[in-house]
Formats: structure tokens, C-alpha cells, sequence
């Protein structure tokens, strides 16, 4: 069997020459690619994001790692068969109409994709209706609202009556953020979840998609 | 673009200190910001609600309330005078009538208590910079800039005593440069990008005011440090990262007073005490009180050096003592009270010393705020020729400093934060000394960014 630690090493250092060498190496001693990205890769990003998750690693370190192995999913995924994915399912995030905040949604997003989903950022200010092409337009899983204004707070609902209203709502899970959101408030719009940060974040779409 | 201010504001430590500026704000109701007397500055906003134009009228007397309860604490505290913040929330900048329509409701009530009671007053507006999004094609001209502009002449035309802005501009690289603890990005944001906008921005807003007779404040790098102090609190990266963010930012927000900004300079922005070194103006902090709208490592230190204080923002709910807007007011009033009785006893020092005592070891933003360390960073700020250079020059000073502190044992610093410091330094020495040169590089390497719209290329 393949040892897998000095791949998983590499992408927790976020030395992205040393995982193409490995990851490389894994394919020519005929390591099946699925493998090459679920042992090798994606195991080194699991224990990146429970070290940051305890406050052991820096986002910037976690960004390094998340590259590197986005690098060696790169390299592996040409070799997939049909019907196997790269990605663990699809996120569309954004801001809900009339809230500029940008950083704590974009944090969210990362979060998300070094663990293994695939992200669609629409920014700030996103209408309801921007939210339901994105989601027909990726087949996404989850759709992920964010606001900091007490003011804004009410868009997240309006959003969530839009996806009702143009059929989209049931194909997808809800899930809100940000500093005003409780998990009542969460509760009385509708939405199927809530998290106070990112990484939580990140365990509420793991337990929505499964 | 030439600087100003060449020379500190303050040489004597034993001078700078909180309430007293070198160049005190004199109002026309006889407040003087700086002259002595620390003030309270409340700033409150609204609670869950949507602001369209049908809620509107529910939205005015959301502010109408919220003064009464304000106003009626500073009466019952005997305040000697007090602020008022209304930063707009982004609806009201962009429909700049009801911007202008929360400005008269609210001055209305602060009128109401100084014709009835007494109480003196000064309100501070605070457009929102909404220069950003999906359809922003240019940060001078254009539906945007429009809104800000004319929303910062209506609310100094309807009743603001002093206007500011949390500008934004260069936040999108910044943004960028926290989340990789991007130095030179930061540089390039900060000291070439975010200061030219700045003195566009400012000659405006303080030729707004000076048609009006109003006084232009002060700007604060809230979509910046304060970005990275909080990112830095939750430990998502380097403290230091945001401790020498905090101090370049000093050199962006100071373009406000070389344009015309007299202060008190805004509330988050707590580069201030930099400010107020190099510069002499007053400056408006916040801290403990502000807990109710972020948490911070500089809840004590940021009351050393103020001469407004105040709780950043909190939303109009009910709490067990009263609505929050008044129980904010009278937590600042007492603040102020014990402050402004310290002074008066002679134990001004003391009590600054104290403040900055029980925080400035645990965190390094709060040791860059240490009034003798802010006096020897500033000093070598002042001897950059071009905003570019002070801003390179605040890094390497701040880098210098936190090192120094935290090998004498004054600052507690993990080695992680240690071999950052080193990370830093490495990264700021590959900034190049030519302007131009590291203006190209930095266009080059962000392509995405459209550095047009500044009609920076």
C-alpha cells in the first residue's frame, strides 16, 4: 500500500513543489487517482483544518496548504473516470441585497474550499434572484447567506422566499451567517442552518450534504 | 503628492495625554474638543428591521427614540457637553434624502434638549463610502461617488456639526493582503492607493464643510487595521500583522488633516494616537464601552490618549437597564466623569499610565498605542518625504519597536508571532525605494484589480 503521510505532510507545510512531486510519484507506482486525492490530499487538508480550527495554523498557512493541494487535484483529476468527482458538492456564497461586507463571507468561502467543496462567490449586495441562477447555473447543494447589518438581516429572508418562489428551494440547503445572525433568527426565516464562524461553518455543510 | 506635518505635534510625553490637544476644536456652543475635557461620543443605529421608503417613518422614529433616551441620560448625568455619531447605514447614502432625513430628526431632538435643558451638543455625520460592488465603474465620477458627495452635503447642510467617512478606498487589495499577510500588498494599498484617494476624497468633503460652516473631522481606517486587529483577535493571523497594519494606516487617515480635517478624529480609527503625535488634533476613541459592538485586546489603553470616547455603535434593543443606545450613554458619561475628575485632581498622568499599563504587555496592538512608543514611532514616520516612504517607514518602526518590547520582557509574545516578525521584516525589505518601480510591480502582479478607476496606471 502506498504510503500516504509524506503527501498529506506536504500539503499541510503548503509546499506545493513537494505534493506535485509525491502526488506524481503516487500516479507512477499506479496509486488509483481517486485514492491519490482522498488519502493523499484531502487527509493532509482534514488536519490543516483541525489544527485552525484549534488555533494552530494562521489562514494564511491554511490558504498555502489549500493551494497546494488544489495543485495536486489539479495534476490527479484529468485521470478520474467518469463519474468520479473531485469535489465534495457545491456552495454558492454571497451577501445578501444591500450589505457591502465582504471578509467574514470570503473567509467562510475559503474555509469551504480547502475542505474539499467547490465555492461559487457572487460578492456583496446579491439579490435573490442572482442566488437562484447561480444555484440552476452549478446544480449547487448549499446556498450560503451572509449580513453584519441589523438592517440586512431581513434580506436573508426575502431570499430565501425567492428561492421558494422560483422552485429552487428544495434542491438546495440554507445556511446564514454573520454578526447579528442568532440561531433563532435562523430559525424564524427558515433557513436550515446557522454557524458562528467559518469552520463551523464548514461542519454545518459537511452535515447538510451527508 | 507632498505631505505635511514634518515635525511632532508632541515632544514631552508628560503633555500627551488624554482631553488635551495641541490643536483643541472650539465650537460654536462653546464645546471645546481637546481643551481639557474628555467628552462622550454615542453612536447608535437601528435594530432588525429593512429601511425602504415605506419604513421609513418607522426608521426616523427609530432615531427619534433613541435621542430621547440619549439625550435625556446626558441631561440626568450632567454631562458637560456630549457627541452624537450617526454613521448612515447604506440605504441613506444611497437615497441621500433620507440620509438627510435622519440627519434633522436627530439634530431636531439634540436642539430640543439644549433649548429645554441645557445640554450642549455636537453631531457628527458619517456617510457611508459606497463606493464599491458590482456596478462601481469609477471611485470619482459616477452614480457612487454622486451619493456619498451629495449625502455629505445634505447632512452639512441640515444640521451636522462635523462630517466624516470610513473610507474605503485601496480596501480591495487590503483585503487581500490581510487574508495573506501580504506586507508590500499592504504597503501598496495603504500608502499609494488608499492615500491618494484620500486627499481626492478629503478636498471635497472638507470643501463641503467649509461652504457650510461646519468642520470636517476626520476619517479612520476601519475597512483596514481594523479588518486586520479583529482578524488578529480570533487569531486567524499574526497579531503583529495588525499591530504594523494599525501604525501605516496613521500615515492613510492623516491625508484627512493634511486636506483641511481638523477632528476629533473618528472613533475606530485607533491610529488616532498617531494622529494626534504628529498632527495635534483630537481624536475620538473607543474601547471598553465598545464591547457591545466588537470585542478588542485595547479596551483600557485606547481611553489613554482620547479626547472623545466612545462605544462605537450599538443597536436600538431593550436591555434590563433601559434601550441600549442610553445604557451605551451612561456608561460613557461615568467613563468620562472619573477621567475629567482625574485631570482636575492633577493625576491626569497617573490615570493615562494606568490605562495603558493594564493592557499594553498582553497584546501588540495595544504596546503600539503606549504613548512613549507612539511618540518614537511617529518621530520616525515624519522623516518620510512621501506617503509611500511613511508608510514603509511605520512598518519597519513598528517591527523594530515589537521586537525591542518583547525581547526587554514589556510584551508578551509567542515565538510564532516572533518568527512572523521576521517573515515581515524580509517581505518589507523586497519593497523597492522607487515609487514608480513598486507601483508598476504591484499593477503588474494584480491584474484583476482595475487600479483605472483611481486613474492610478
Amino acid at each position: 500500500m502506498f504510503d500516504f503521510s509524506g503527501l498529506s505532510n506536504a500539503v499541510i507545510a503548503g509546499d506545493e513543489e513537494v505534493v506535485l512531486d509525491l502526488a506524481q510519484k503516487a500516479l507512477d507506482a499506479k496509486v488509483d487517482p481517486l485514492s491519490v486525492i482522498n488519502d493523499g490530499l484531502i487527509a493532509g487538508m482534514n488536519v490543516v483544518g483541525a489544527r485552525f480550527k484549534v488555533n494552530d495554523m494562521y489562514v494564511p498557512e491554511v490558504l498555502m496548504s489549500a493551494a497546494a493541494m488544489k495543485a495536486g487535484v489539479a495534476l490527479v483529476k484529468p485521470l478520474l473516470t467518469s463519474g468520479e468527482t473531485a469535489n465534495k458538492g457545491t456552495v454558492i456564497i454571497g451577501t445578501v441585497t444591500g450589505d457591502l461586507h465582504d471578509i467574514g463571507k470570503s473567509l467562510v468561502g475559503m474555509m469551504l474550499e480547502c475542505s474539499g467543496y467547490a465555492v461559487v462567490d457572487l460578492g456583496v449586495d446579491v439579490s435573490g434572484d442572482d442566488f437562484v441562477a447561480a444555484v440552476k447555473a452549478n446544480k449547487a447543494g448549499i446556498v450560503a447567506l451572509s449580513c453584519m447589518l441589523t438592517t440586512t438581516m431581513l434580506q436573508m429572508k426575502t431570499t430565501i422566499e425567492t428561492l421558494v418562489a422560483q422552485g429552487v428551494r428544495n434542491d438546495v440547503k440554507v445556511i446564514i451567517g454573520g454578526a447579528p445572525i442568532t440561531q433563532e433568527f435562523s430559525d424564524n426565516i427558515g433557513s436550515d442552518g446557522y454557524a458562528t464562524d467559518a469552520a463551523g461553518a464548514v461542519d454545518l455543510v459537511t452535515k447538510l450534504l451527508n | 503628492m507632498a505631505v505635511k506635518y514634518t515635525e511632532l505635534a508632541y515632544t514631552n510625553v508628560d503633555e500627551f495625554v488624554y482631553g488635551s490637544a495641541k490643536k483643541p476644536v472650539v465650537c460654536a456652543n462653546g464645546m471645546v474638543i481637546g481643551g481639557g475635557t474628555v467628552y462622550p461620543e454615542l453612536n447608535c443605529t437601528l435594530p432588525m428591521m429593512l429601511i425602504t421608503e415605506e419604513t421609513m417613518p418607522k426608521v426616523l422614529a427609530q432615531y427619534e427614540e433613541m435621542l430621547h433616551g440619549v439625550c435625556s441620560m446626558g441631561v440626568e448625568l450632567k454631562v458637560p457637553g456630549m457627541l452624537v455619531e450617526i454613521e448612515l447605514l447604506p440605504p441613506c447614502t444611497f437615497n441621500p434624502q433620507w440620509g438627510i432625513d435622519v440627519t434633522k430628526v436627530v439634530k431636531g431632538v439634540m436642539k430640543e434638549y439644549e433649548q429645554k435643558f441645557g445640554l450642549k451638543s455636537l453631531l457628527r455625520m458619517t456617510p457611508v463610502d459606497v463606493r464599491e460592488g458590482k456596478t462601481l465603474k469609477h471611485m470619482y465620477k459616477g452614480a457612487e461617488w454622486d451619493q456619498v458627495i451629495d449625502t455629505m452635503k445634505g447632512c452639512a447642510a441640515n444640521g451636522a456639526d462635523f462630517l466624516s467617512i470610513e473610507s474605503i478606498g485601496g480596501k480591495h487589495l487590503h483585503d487581500e493582503s490581510v487574508m495573506n499577510i501580504d506586507l508590500p500588498k499592504a504597503v501598496f494599498s495603504l500608502g499609494i492607493v488608499g492615500c491618494r484617494d484620500m486627499k481626492i476624497l478629503w478636498d471635497e468633503i472638507v470643501k463641503i464643510a467649509a461652504d457650510n460652516n461646519i468642520l470636517p473631522a476626520g476619517d479612520t481606517a476601519c475597512g483596514f487595521a481594523n479588518t486586520s486587529m479583529v482578524m488578529g483577535h480570533k487569531n486567524f493571523i499574526p497579531k503583529v500583522f495588525a499591530a504594523i497594519d494599525r501604525v501605516m494606516c496613521a500615515v492613510r487617515t492623516m491625508v484627512a488633516v493634511e486636506s483641511g480635517a481638523v477632528g476629533p478624529d473618528k472613533d475606530c480609527g485607533y491610529e488616532g494616537v498617531y494622529l494626534k503625535a504628529i498632527t495635534g488634533t483630537p481624536i475620538s476613541m473607543e474601547g471598553r464601552v465598545a464591547a457591545c459592538a466588537h470585542s478588542s485586546a485595547v479596551g483600557n489603553v485606547s481611553l489613554a490618549l482620547a479626547d472623545c470616547w466612545s462605544n462605537e455603535s450599538v443597536e436600538n434593543v431593550r436591555l434590563l437597564g433601559n434601550m441600549a443606545p442610553t445604557v451605551s450613554m451612561e456608561q460613557l458619561a461615568y467613563d468620562c466623569r472619573q477621567m475629567n475628575v482625574a485631570t482636575e485632581k492633577g493625576f491626569a498622568l497617573q490615570m493615562r499610565d494606568i490605562l495603558v499599563e493594564s493592557d499594553n504587555k498582553y497584546d501588540p496592538t495595544a504596546y503600539i498605542m503606549t504613548p512613549a512608543v507612539v511618540l518614537k514611532i511617529a518621530g520616525e514616520i515624519v522623516k518620510g518625504k512621501t506617503h509611500f516612504e511613511r508608510t514603509k517607514i511605520a512598518a519597519g518602526a513598528t517591527i523594530t519597536e515589537l521586537r525591542a518590547a518583547a525581547q526587554a520582557g514589556l510584551l508578551e509574545l509567542g515565538p510564532k508571532e516572533i518568527k512572523y516578525l521576521d517573515i515581515f521584516e524580509k517581505q518589507l525589505k523586497g519593497i523597492p525605494d522607487d515609487e514608480a518601480k513598486f507601483t508598476a510591480d504591484m499593477i503588474k502582479a494584480n491584474p484583476k484589480h482595475d487600479l483605472g478607476m483611481y486613474d492610478i496606471s
